[in-house]
């Protein structure tokens, strides 16, 4: 087994994500199917490999990466407002987080 | 009246003045109004913006000024696409009354051109699946067969332009979400080179993957649509500064003397016999106008699924933290901050979300990260290089899209794995960046279902890629 009942509650509580009991050994057995699956990877050497880790050659974003910094009304806080769940302008409403 | 409509079809009817844009856009609304509830393609109607905008098209065929290029032209758009004001829901019931405050920048260059735009597409949730059977708002249904999914995740957009709802829409493609669905609905279906297309606006769903793209009745317009949407934005610091050549004039160019790739990994075992049997055709086709087929080797491809499946699910995992009620969608109540985080995120996503989230967190997670999310980009790497080592021999590759045609509905979903591993021609292209095209390569003799051909170009090679689309269609490949 890949991955445990303990690990999917880690995990899920890692990304505030509710889970059902039923979800949870759901998602358990066909996470584990998938990490089976993946494990394939391990036969391939990749000792000397250097990561994958942007799609774009700088010198083909080079112009978008060190465009200048300057501020641009978007003048989009009403339109955002409007539509959250509890507004209060400016402001967005939350649970209460700090006690005193 | 015709309901064949191409962008140029539309350009010479509205100027001959056989009918006004306005009447256009109300004759794809009765049609949608009439076969929608059938296809469940279209989430959300946008006809004032539709209207406002087919009276604008009016006003200058009036003055007799000139027309910009998609003048009058219906389109559809993937419910992932940032609309202003005009409901995105990502297929998501997190999102169920999300109205964008914004409009994604393809969707502001398809309107500056003149397109009409009708509304917005159904999708696989957060564009994650190859089915649309994900959707928190009910599968899309195949117009060519209604018993059988679109595929995905672009499965709306597909639809619709193929039951004829739209003359063109745009999707998005991650790990094949627009030219799987453009091989089982049975029409062109295109992704440019990461970079060519703007994400500005595109809900994430993995940076690193997610592309924009159009689809069409006939590759000229998929041309036309992906020219509109194409090149540099300042507000994407992943898009590029290459030049946009004018694909209109490189698409008819001749094919003859072009090297096409077959990568023999692409031909394994698990290809439904029918897809094998046209896609050898389409090959043979190909030869037929005069281009040279060489073998090539692809040694990485038997380790695409895995690859994708953990990057995509690290970046989404990353993505999806965004939900969490505070600023827009969906709130679930609890007294406690964290709790209320906890609550809505389980009650907003479907399992296929939820899924992926627990999947990418835990790639992520400490302890993990090397085995797999590491591991994962190092393979990336090499599936890259396949790419770039093959477009020193030759000019493009040509595999199957999908090595099965249209499923039926309900016949994957208890397995994700299964359905994951429907995407093994699609993913590999995604993970390399380059641009690649779906186009329909006759009907399995079986079932008579729709099977793609897909043409990968190296970065930044549209035009190829386009041009080998199109010479294949003219030459009649999709009556194979």
């Amino acid at each position: 087994m890949k991955i445990t009942r303990e690990d999917v509650i880690r995990v899920a509580d890692l990304a505030y994500l509710e889970l059902s009991e039923s979800e949870l050994e759901i998602y358990r057995a066909q996470i584990d199917e998938i990490l089976e699956y993946i494990g394939k990877l391990n036969e391939l050497d990749t000792t000397n490999v250097a990561p994958m880790t942007q799609v774009l050659t700088d010198d083909q974003t080079a112009d978008a990466t060190l465009r200048e910094d300057i501020h641009v009304r978007s003048d989009v806080a009403g339109d955002v407002l409007k539509h959250a769940p509890d507004p209060e302008a400016p402001f967005f409403r939350v649970p209460k987080v700090i006690e005193r | 009246m015709s309901t064949n409509w191409t962008i140029d079809t539309v350009k010479s009817a509205l100027v001959a003045k056989k009918l006004s844009a306005r009447e256009l856009a109300a004759d794809f609304f009765n049609r949608i109004d009439a076969q929608n509830p059938a296809l469940n393609a279209y989430l959300t109607l946008s006809p004032e913006r539709a209207y406002a905008q087919a009276e604008k098209i009016d006003a200058l065929i009036a003055a007799s000024k000139p027309l910009p290029p998609l003048a009058g032209v219906p389109v559809a758009i993937k419910d992932v696409l940032s609309t202003r004001g005009i409901r995105t829901t990502c297929g998501s019931k997190i999102l169920e009354n999300y109205f964008p405050a914004y409009d994604a920048t393809a969707v502001e260059r398809l309107e500056s051109a003149g397109a009409v735009l009708l509304g917005k597409t159904n999708c696989d949730e957060f564009a994650m699946g190859s089915s649309n059977e994900n959707s928190a708002y009910g599968p899309v249904k195949n117009p060519v067969a209604l018993d059988r999914v679109p595929g995905g995740s672009s499965g709306g957009s597909a639809a619709v332009v193929a039951a004829g709802l739209a003359v063109a829409s745009l999707g998005t493609d991650t790990g094949g979400s627009i030219r799987q669905p453009g091989a089982l609905c049975g029409i062109p279906a295109m992704m440019g080179s990461y970079g060519r297309v703007s994400r500005y606006g595109l809900i994430a769903f993995a940076s690193s993957l997610d592309r924009i793209g159009p689809f069409a009745t006939n590759v000229y317009d998929v041309a036309a649509i992906l020219q509109t949407i194409a090149g540099r934005d300042p507000r994407d610091s992943t898009s590029t500064t290459a030049q946009v050549p004018d694909y209109a004039s490189e698409i008819t160019k001749p094919v003859k003397g072009l090297r096409i790739g077959i990568p023999k990994d692409y031909f394994a075992e698990g290809m439904h016999s029918g897809v094998r049997a046209k896609v050898e055709a389409g090959i043979a086709l190909l030869k037929s106008l005069g281009c040279e087929l060489i073998d090539i080797r692809m040694p990485h491809t038997d380790c695409a699924i895995a690859t994708y499946y953990i990057i995509a699910t690290a970046e989404a995992s990353s993505n999806l933290a965004r939900y969490d009620g505070v600023r827009y969608g969906l709130r679930a109540d609890d007294p406690t901050l964290l709790g209320m985080y906890r609550k809505t995120r389980g009650a907003g996503f479907g399992p296929e979300v939820k899924r992926r989230i627990v999947l990418g967190t835990y790639v992520l997670s400490a302890g993990y990260y090397d085995a797999y999310y590491l591991k994962g980009q190092k393979v990336r790497a090499l599936i890259a290089q396949d790419f770039r080592d093959a477009f020193t021999k030759v000019d493009a590759i040509v595999t199957p899209t999908s090595p099965i045609p249209a499923f039926k509905l309900g016949e994957k979903t208890n397995d994700p794995l299964q359905m994951y591993l429907a995407d093994i021609y699609t993913v590999t292209g995604s993970l390399a960046g380059v641009p690649g095209i779906s186009v329909p390569c006759g009907k399995t003799p079986q079932e008579n279902l729709p099977v793609g051909l897909q043409i990968f170009g190296p970065a930044f090679g549209e035009a190829r890629v386009l041009q080998l689309a199109h010479a294949f269609e003219q030459a009649g490949g999709a009556s194979l």
